[in-house]
């Protein structure tokens, strides 16, 4: 190892391998099959708008696709007078 | 027997065209006699890189079409008697090639050749999967780059699946082909290093070609890298990356790595 390295400020090998190895974790499970985090995001979605009028610009949906777990955050805004007659 | 190797990446710009060039020449040196093939169908270049460009009158789209004999269409290198090329179209679109047309000629030149080196566009449409298709060797180009790495990834999964090979149950042998390296960088840690592909990829490797002005200044004057400067560092590269595609076995060295103690405190020599 150089010595300059050691002075050196942060790297940006090591950022693009992690990046790399997250990605490519989950690129190689979904081949075949459509991402479960997508799909899931599409079904939860269905079923709200079963019972409720949704606003398309009232939901925000976040993915967060990590090493071990995968988050997916789904916000939607439910106007008191939405509420589907079922 | 005929070998089929298929050199492609995914991405394009990584050296798909130039690797088959340096390659070809390299196992053409060998006196085994070689075809390069390009698939590029609309684009071609592989034309351009041998220094052929001037001498192309049939190419492979007239052959599947039956517009020409395949020996016709081959055109011989100037330098090395067992070197050949078959072009690719340039006037046609990709959808003029087809699958059984494609068989066809592979079975032709498998009867003529120890190597067939196919050329593949980048992208994983038609002429992408046409290239692979009848493969036995895959040489997969890579530069040390996310974009790169993710899509020879890509590519990898492909070749598992789409090929007559796969299809059979069997594998194409597949050998990543790191290019534009640069051992200064990645040592600084601003470069993906060997290891990292490596392990990302999971597949063996077959060559590390330096970043180097020879590569540019052989496509200038239309010469294989091999051929245009055969001690130059990616000739050196290419030539034991065919070496070991032939099946020897020789050591691997990353270029640009002999420094000593002294060059490693006080600066680095520029390649």
């Amino acid at each position: 190892m150089s010595i300059f390295r050691f002075f050196s400020k942060q790297t940006s090998a090591p950022t693009a391998r992690e990046r790399l190895q997250v990605l490519l974790a989950h690129e190689r499970a979904s081949v075949g099959h459509s991402d479960l985090v997508a799909k899931l995001r599409e079904e939860i979605l269905a079923v709200i708008a079963k019972h409720v009028q949704v606003d398309g610009d009232k939901v925000t949906v976040k993915m967060d696709r990590g090493e071990n777990v995968s988050t997916l955050e789904v916000d939607i805004e439910i106007p008191l007078n939405a509420v589907r007659a079922a | 027997m005929a070998k089929v190797i298929v050199v492609t990446s995914g991405k394009g710009g990584v050296g798909k065209t130039t690797s088959t060039a340096a390659l070809g020449a390299a196992l053409a040196q060998r006196n085994e006699k070689t075809v390069v093939v390009d698939f590029d169908v609309g684009l071609r270049n592989l034309d351009l890189v041998m220094g052929a460009e001037r001498r192309v009158v049939y190419d492979l789209v007239n052959v599947i079409q039956g517009d020409a004999k395949l020996p016709q269409a081959l055109i011989r290198d100037k330098r090395l008697e067992t070197l050949f090329l078959l072009p690719a179209s340039q006037t046609r679109d990709k959808d003029s090639l087809t699958p059984e047309g494609v068989e066809k000629v592979m079975g032709e030149l498998k009867k003529h050749f120890d190597w067939i080196i196919c050329d593949s566009p980048a992208g994983i449409e038609r002429g992408a999967t046409l290239a692979m298709r009848h493969a036995d060797i895959a040489v997969i180009v890579t530069n040390p780059e996310v974009s790169s790495v993710r899509d020879s990834d890509r590519i990898i999964g492909l070749l598992d699946a789409k090929t007559e090979r796969a299809e059979r149950g069997e594998r194409v042998e597949k050998h990543l082909l790191l290019t534009r390296y640069d051992q200064v960088r990645a040592e600084r840690g601003d470069m993906l290093k060997v290891d990292d592909v490596l392990e990302i990829l999971s597949i063996p490797l077959v060559g590390i070609v330096p970043e180097s002005t020879d590569v540019l200044k052989a496509s200038n004057l239309g010469a294989p890298v091999t051929l245009a400067d055969s001690r130059s560092a990616p000739a050196l590269a290419y030539l034991d990356a065919a070496r070991r595609i032939a099946g020897e076995t020789v050591p691997m060295t990353i270029p640009g790595e002999k420094r000593g103690f002294l060059g490693k405190l006080f600066g680095r020599r520029a390649a």
